[in-house]
């Protein structure tokens, strides 16, 4: 800690001691030089020749894209995937300024900043498989699709994605050491987490319910008028296993910057948010058997697409709830982070079969990504793990600003 | 306040809450007795292919010349619509029939389309003349339209970087509302196997077709009940879903599936705000109550 005051104290430049991190741009630009940041080259130097092709010669030289598979991976992994893994924000921000579970206020903010990130890039990826990503804005300004649960989803991740920006100003403000204006970004917290939920709900769920447009073509295992249901609980098991997931790497990389009595507690923290997933991840188990009662589909299980279904549901739901369970049985801060890996798997996987393996199940011909289409979400994954490392180095995000005691 | 000024406000008040649900009811459908239609007799379709010859030079398609569409090898894998071809005729062979059937395939023009719920930007309508045109205008890309259509119509221009668009059949609407012709297929079918008029009158024919020849067809006209309805009918000589027809599609207009989820979004804007300031100001008081329990403790130590 004593370090980083004495850094804010200096006066040298502010250019100097808010981009390079206090240091003079030779010995900045020297620091760079790192193995991890070595493979970031790299992603880049496939990664952004890959972009020039999309945005020059369209999606047909990248994507394995067809006219009965309009949808991929970037829809299916970027969009639907990062939406999902990205619902830690409004998770943990309503946990701690709704329902006062204080001990999890230093984790609030790297779980609003992955948020923010996660639909940030999830709108990059979006622009990727946009025919024409420059008209992104007419939905909301220009011309209103009104009967579409897309239109919902589009209005509602623009909201949000405000919603979450100002829900981290007063890291940025701090940072800038603008006081008056934390002053009101603060007042606002209440209120933004209230309506950052309303919208994650309705729009988590729309991103499912974008496919009850598809009855004729998602396997009725997946198809399910609850299937709003499903991807907004199973959001809420996401978000929480990402924050468990996200805060140990934080924890592992950014660890000098963690208070004492912080990394302490650290791990009462993860049994804490553990147990809520394990309840969500259980009340999600039940739900998807519902919805097969409901449909009446039990004879669908003996089928090839019934041996998906039923991995998706016994090894990637009831395997990682089993874990989770035993973690906090054991009370074993490893144990939960090793359920919440295998439970992020899961979740990707539902999207994935939603999107892409259960879909379009009575075609014969099936769609395999383009191996551009991997690199570019790789590309956007990195960048997104950049900007995040970036912010944290420089705002008050894991630690508290020793000149703001942040605590309302 | 006084009492009008207040009754008033109520009145904005509601109008604006229930105005909300109406998103969710806000409808695709345009009824009219009149509009146009077209009926596929496949008892009479020989396979030619000229209407796909006419459809592309009729949209100004690439296209190439009439005797090479005589080609019989194209029928050996069953085609899809295409960003260049808004028509395709498939070969099929059924139980019992002694001759192949051979197929048209197009925009089924749906009285409710999948395709308008779809789309976020309103690119489709339902015209009250019957054809569902797109608007590349106002398109952004997002090809949920290709994802919601259940005949798996729509295609689009994947090799087309700065204006791709969605491609498919306009029943050619203005052929025939400005210039007063045929569609091009229907002009061109020498077997008379495509009849163009209202949809009312094509239902008509289509049933006396098959009340007068019962060994002729069977009965079941595609598209009269076929998810809500389309403008585009089909009588055939065997059973449907033998020639690569979805008959498990239902009567269900497809807009009709996600009605229930947009009328609840309203109720969710309006209770959820209850439940989570109930949630906050419950929490408050708490605190407010251990606070001066503590208080009190010291007091009296």
């Amino acid at each position: 800690m004593t370090t980083w005051t004495g850094k804010l104290d200096s006066r040298d430049s502010w250019v100097r001691e808010k981009l390079f991190l206090g240091m003079p741009f030779r010995e900045y630009v020297r620091s760079l030089m790192t193995p991890s940041n070595f493979v970031v080259l790299v992603i880049f130097c496939i990664g952004l020749p890959i972009a020039v092709i999309r945005f020059t010669q369209g999606l047909e030289p990248v994507t394995n894209l067809t006219d009965d598979y309009p949808w991929g991976l970037w829809i299916g992994f970027d969009v639907l995937c990062g939406v999902a893994l990205a619902a830690g924000g409004y998770c943990l921000a309503s946990a701690v300024h709704l329902f006062g579970l204080k001990q999890y206020y230093p984790i609030v903010r790297p779980a609003v900043l992955t948020g923010f990130l996660g639909y940030f890039f999830v709108v990059v990826g979006l622009c990727f498989d946009l025919g024409r990503p420059w008209r992104l804005p007419y939905p909301i300004v220009y011309s209103f699709g009104v009967t579409s649960v897309m239109f919902l989803v589009g209005w509602h991740v623009f909201l949000y994605l405000t919603v979450q920006f100002l829900e981290f100003c007063p890291a940025i403000f701090e940072w800038l050491g603008w006081k008056k204006v934390l002053h009101w970004a603060n007042k606002l917290t209440i209120g933004a987490t209230v309506f950052g939920v309303i919208l994650s709900t309705l729009h988590q769920s729309a991103l499912g319910a974008m496919f009850l447009l598809a009855p004729g073509k998602l396997h009725p295992l997946w198809y399910s008028a609850f299937i709003p249901v499903f991807f907004f609980i199973s959001s809420i098991v996401a978000g929480l296993s990402m924050v468990i997931f996200e805060s140990t790497l934080s924890h592992r990389i950014f660890g000098h910057q963690v208070s004492h009595e912080h990394h302490a507690n650290f791990d009462r923290l993860t049994i804490g948010l553990g147990r809520a997933a394990a309840i969500a991840l259980f009340t999600y188990f039940c739900l998807k058997w519902i919805g097969v009662a409901h449909g009446n589909h039990w004879d669908l299980l003996g089928t090839t697409y019934g041996e998906l279904f039923l991995m998706e549901m016994l090894g990637f739901i009831l395997l990682p709830l089993l874990v989770y369970v035993w973690g906090i049985k054991t009370a074993s801060a490893r144990i939960i982070r090793l359920a919440a890996v295998w439970t992020i798997l899961g979740i990707i996987f539902n999207r994935l079969n939603v999107s892409i393996f259960a879909f379009n199940w009575q075609l014969t011909d099936r769609y395999i990504p383009h191996w551009m289409e991997f690199a570019v979400s790789i590309t956007i994954v990195t960048v997104g793990l950049m900007t995040f490392r970036w912010i944290v180095n420089r705002m008050p995000v894991l630690y508290e600003h020793p000149h703001f005691s942040a605590t309302e | 306040m006084d009492r009008n000024s207040f009754l008033k406000t109520l009145g904005v008040a509601g109008a604006a809450l229930t105005s909300l649900p109406s998103l969710g009811k806000a409808r695709t459908r345009v009824i009219s007795p009149d509009w146009m239609g077209m009926l596929t007799d496949l008892s009479l379709c020989v396979g030619c292919r000229r209407c796909e010859w006419a459809c592309n030079d009729a949209n100004g398609l690439p296209n190439e010349s009439l005797s090479s569409f005589e080609d019989q090898s194209v029928f050996d894998e069953t085609r899809r619509t295409e960003a260049y071809k808004f028509t395709v005729v498939n070969r099929f062979e059924a139980d019992g029939y002694p001759k192949p059937v051979y197929v048209k395939k197009q925009c089924m023009h749906c009285i409710e389309p999948a395709c308008a719920s779809a789309c976020l930007v309103k690119a489709f309508r339902k015209t009250s003349a019957g054809p569902v045109l797109y608007n590349e205008d106002v398109c952004i890309g997002c090809r949920y339209c290709m994802i919601a259509c259940p005949f798996h119509v729509p295609a689009y221009e994947y090799s087309d970087a700065f204006a791709p668009a969605v491609k498919k059949c306009t029943m050619c609407f203005e052929r025939f509302t400005e210039q007063g012709e045929k569609p091009a297929c229907a002009s061109i079918c020498p077997q008379e196997a495509i009849t163009f008029g209202k949809r009312s009158e094509l239902l008509q024919l289509a049933r006396e077709k098959i009340r007068s020849h019962p060994d002729r067809y069977v009965d079941h006209i595609y598209g009269e009940h076929e998810v809500g309805g389309s403008n585009w009918l089909y009588i055939s000589p065997v059973p449907f879903e033998q020639l690569g027809f979805r008959t498990d599609l239902g009567e269900t207009p497809y807009p009709e599936m996600t009605r229930g989820f947009l009328s609840a979004v309203p109720l969710v804007l309006v209770i959820w705000p209850m439940l989570l300031m109930g949630a906050y100001s419950f929490k408050q008081r708490k605190q407010k109550a251990e606070h001066s329990c503590t208080i009190d403790e010291e007091e009296v130590s």
